[in-house]
């Protein structure tokens, strides 16, 4: 792991693969349960594909991160993410989802009995509010994203690119091969927690009749 | 005691310093562009420095007070009236009910701030009172025939004017550190002059000139998306920069050169299209 400047109240840890990523950041949602100096002065961590953020309100809180930060890989490894389980009803219904089979070299009902099957893992955010890139699904359904994207993907599409599954927040633009939908809320920014989904979840999702 | 919205001019918003702790579910800070001129309008009324105030593209805004109520200007100078009559920059106002504060257009420097005394008390979302211009989250952008809530309990401002940083409408510099894909540069971000885009906004502010080139090494080289913050220096396969200003996307697919210091991010937040400006990296100067 490298510990990179990142401006002044950030840094920027370099890890070696996804895996990494996700056990650091598990770590540090422990660290920070826990409270205490220099833990607590933690604003954000936001884990991504192979590097995780850490950013502090304030000057002397970057340096007096560093070489905590530096030292996250001795501490002993806090396992399998610790989150919730959340299953997401689906009715698998996309418009890509025959396109989807056929580049998977499976039928539709294999699409859905993988995609069902999977124990997925809220790996990080981004895109939009209460968008989750879900990984470590099964590697059959690994397909690239659309050549062309939509101009509009409804709230609720179920989807899969580059090795993620995800189900858009809200209606948005969207290059993502869609399977189906859900009538989950994935975020509304009046519960507690406004995501339904937080990195270090497990994801499952249950096919509807 | 509330504000009536007459005009909003281009663009007017409600921000204050920002929602963070939401990044890793996909929601940026966000806040006020020019956080000091934000601070310093606040603090001439007293206010705590994370009061909302309206943050005005150009100028433009006209409101009503109905009642009394201290204001403050600050940030792009716009050329102020109450009741037709010019008022100063970086100073307390004092509102009576029934007067019109009217903001002209700014000829340097792109944002102006209007705190009021006890800040703007519209409901906040997720802690924090800033319209997200990228993620929609917040109280929405102020429209004509709005009215505005302030806070109780203010305080009497205590001084009459304050020294202002105004924006500046010559070349403006600015200060970075390296970002962890400097080393893919072969030259030009140092020192280089470039030219703001007319395409640049809350999310981000665009540079042209003559194209940074990338080395052997950043040449052929991938990323995949990596979190950003305000003030990264991205560079796209263009050349041509791009500073995240304060509605980033939390993350990004473009290598990030160089991180723009705190009061540099405020600096390029008043930044006019047309506008040069350096970016100077002490760090890495020999």
């Amino acid at each position: 792991m490298r510990v990179v400047s990142y401006g002044q109240r950030a840094w920027l840890l370099q890890l070696g693969s996804a895996t990494e990523v996700r056990s650091v950041d598990a770590a540090l949602r422990l660290l920070r349960s826990e409270g205490g100096a220099p833990w607590d002065a933690i604003v954000d961590v936001v884990p991504a594909a192979r590097t995780l953020l850490v950013t502090v309100a304030s000057l002397a809180q970057t340096a007096a991160l560093q070489s905590p930060l530096a030292s996250l890989t001795d501490l002993p490894q806090h396992g399998t993410p610790e989150g919730a389980n959340i299953e997401i009803p689906v009715t698998y219904d996309g418009p890509d989802l025959e396109a989807v089979a056929r580049a998977c070299g499976l039928d539709v009902d294999g699409v859905i009995a993988r995609h069902t099957a999977s124990a997925w893992t809220v790996a990080f955010g981004g895109f939009a509010p209460g968008f989750a890139y879900l990984a470590e699904g099964d590697p059959r359904l690994r397909v690239a994203r659309r050549d062309q994207p939509r101009t509009t993907v409804p709230a609720g599409a179920v989807a899969l690119a580059d090795g993620y599954s995800a189900v858009y927040p809200r209606r948005s633009p969207g290059g993502w091969q869609l399977i189906g939908h859900t009538s989950a809320t994935m975020w509304d920014a009046t519960r507690e927690q406004p995501a339904l989904l937080q990195p270090g979840m497990r994801v499952s999702f249950r096919a509807l009749a | 005691m509330s504000l009536h919205i007459i005009h909003t001019g281009p663009l007017a918003t409600i921000q204050d310093l920002g929602r963070p702790g939401w990044m890793n579910v996909g929601v940026s800070p966000s806040g006020a562009a020019d956080r000091e001129s934000h601070r310093l309008a606040n603090a001439l009324l007293g206010n705590d420095a994370g009061a909302a105030t309206i943050e005005v593209l150009i100028g433009g805004l006209e409101l009503l007070a109905t009642a009394a109520v201290w204001v403050a200007l600050s940030g792009a100078d716009c050329g102020a009236e109450v009741d037709g009559r010019a008022v100063d920059w970086a100073a307390p106002l004092a509102l009576r009910p029934g007067q019109r504060l009217r903001l002209g257009l700014s000829v340097a420097g792109l944002r102006a701030y209007v705190a009021v005394s006890g800040g703007v008390a519209v409901e906040p979302v997720l802690g924090s009172r800033s319209w997200d211009t990228l993620a929609h989250i917040g109280p929405p952008p102020l429209r004509p025939g709005m009215v505005l809530p302030t806070g109780a309990g203010a305080i009497r401002p205590t001084v009459d004017a304050a020294p202002a940083r105004r924006p500046s409408a010559d070349a403006l510099r600015v200060v970075a550190q390296p970002g962890p894909h400097m080393g893919w540069l072969a030259s030009g971000l140092d020192g280089t002059r470039w030219v703001v885009s007319p395409d640049s906004d809350r999310v981000g502010v665009r540079l042209q000139g003559s194209a940074v080139v990338r080395n052997a090494a950043g040449m052929g080289a991938e990323m995949p998306s990596e979190p950003m913050v305000r003030g990264v220096i991205q560079l796209p396969a263009s050349g041509q920069p791009v500073v995240f200003l304060a509605d980033h996307p939390v993350t990004g697919g473009y290598p990030v050169v160089a991180v723009l210091d705190d009061a540099s991010c405020d600096t390029i937040a008043q930044a006019r299209p047309g506008q040069s400006i350096t970016i100077d990296l002490p760090a890495v100067r020999r």
